[in-house]
């Protein structure tokens, strides 16, 4: 339960980050705050030759207005974001969410950036980021560029991100007064969801992200639709599942999600509709 | 490589490999073994330890990456023969059976304490979701806190 050796450098800017992504390769991995990586390195299912340590890069600690969005540092641990008041005040449903986030040991380490970065489908933030329709900016060799949430997450823990770029900054609309609800279904506290939903309305619309419903973090598409279509949220409900192949592992079967799903999102439907 | 960690107020600089983790290297390096290690994959908190005075579970720390930070260890709470009031009140309260998981226990409740000065049962229930009990006493654990939690205020 010892990680393999690797080389460790430490990245004081973003500059040095992106330099040392640049010379390393594939066989390089970023480390913030070390939650999702450091587990995986310890079963040996992730041996990355170099480490590079970005997690006392300064810069990337922060939270801050930006017109009609709000932007958060990569590096800003969730324990900073769940209780930040700007967040909780126009971004209630991130700050639920992270909140939800594993255990208080956890989110006073782990960071919002990591967490995304990693991509995995069971994670809290995700479906989140997904229903409130954030932007992702990463930065590499030839500056910064910007990824809408929908086009982030390409495959199980795979990202629209380059092995060059680090992910700098998370920007999300601000939706103070607008309704929402998180929901997610987990047999002990602190367990990663069966299945989890964050329901975020919007002007033209409702916007449904799923946790732990496919390969990917995920948008309920077709539940979208059917509200859109003027169908009953019971009915809207019903469609959870469409087109989405949901693992299989000791908490649930694949079928079981998909039953699932349907009583999670319906819940929280209607906690956003209340 | 070269590493500065300062544990309970005294700094020690140690040369380690960076693949060491902190629950490691503060058990077998630096010697303070009061931080346990139980499930050893993040899940237990039995190796809570506070860094930089929020806590942490320590089995899940790359050793180099808290180069210059500052760790306080169950070790680090007690002035001489005096408990800190959180351990004191483990003590009245009996919130211990086997003890293994009470260093990371009482690590995280200080931490939690340090928050949020008026808890409640549902807060400290919620705050301590990430230590588990194998022995299950979890009644007397969070009575302790609330009575650690009043104390320390």
């Amino acid at each position: 339960m010892i990680p393999a050796q690797f080389d460790y450098i430490k990245a004081n800017t973003v500059d040095e980050a992106v330099a040392a992504l640049t010379q390393h390769g594939e066989d390089a991995k970023l480390i913030a705050g070390g939650h999702s990586l450091v587990p995986l390195m310890r079963y040996r299912l992730a041996t990355p030759e170099v480490v590079i340590d970005i997690s006392k890069i300064e810069e990337l600690q922060f939270v801050r207005e930006d017109g009609d969005q709000i932007a958060i540092g990569a590096l800003t641990k969730h324990v900073d974001v769940e209780s930040n008041n700007l967040i909780k005040s126009d971004a209630p449903l991130l700050a639920k969410a992270v909140s939800m986030v594993g255990d208080p040991q956890v989110r006073h380490r782990g960071t919002i950036g990591g967490s995304i970065a990693h991509g995995d489908p069971a994670s809290d933030t995700p479906s989140a980021l997904l229903a409130m329709g954030a932007t992702i900016r990463v930065a590499g060799p030839d500056g910064s560029r910007d990824i809408a949430v929908d086009d982030f997450f390409t495959g199980f823990l795979e990202t629209a991100m380059d092995d060059n770029e680090v992910l700098t900054e998370i920007r999300v609309p601000k939706m103070a007064g607008k309704r929402w609800a998180f929901n997610k279904f987990t047999r002990r506290s602190q367990d990663w969801a069966v299945v989890g939903a964050s329901v975020q309305h919007h002007d033209d619309g409702v916007r449904v992200g799923l946790t732990n419903m496919h390969s990917t973090p995920v948008r309920a598409e077709a539940v979208e639709q059917a509200l859109a279509d003027g169908q009953s949220l019971e009915a809207a409900a019903a469609l959870a599942g469409n087109g989405l192949e949901p693992p299989a592992d000791d908490n649930g079967s694949s079928e079981y999600r998909m039953d699932l799903a349907t009583t999670i999102v319906e819940d929280a439907l209607r906690e956003a509709a209340a | 490589m070269k590493v500065s960690i300062t544990v309970n107020g005294a700094t020690h600089e140690s040369d380690i490999e960076p693949r060491t983790l902190l629950v490691n290297h503060l058990r077998e390096n630096l010697g303070f073994t009061g931080t346990h290690i139980g499930c050893d994959s993040s899940s237990c908190g039995a190796c809570t330890v506070l860094l930089n005075g929020q806590s942490v579970k320590s089995c899940t720390v790359l050793t180099p990456q808290v180069d210059g930070d500052e760790i306080t260890t169950i070790e680090g709470l007690a002035k001489g023969d005096e408990l800190h009031p959180m351990q004191q009140a483990f003590h009245d309260c009996h919130a211990l059976q086997c003890g293994y998981c009470t260093p990371g226990m009482v690590m995280a409740a200080v931490s939690l304490t340090g928050q949020n000065g008026s808890l409640t049962p549902h807060d400290v229930r919620e705050g301590l979701e990430g230590n588990l009990c194998r022995c299950t006493g979890y009644q007397n654990i969070v009575k302790a806190v609330l009575a650690g939690a009043e104390a320390s205020a």
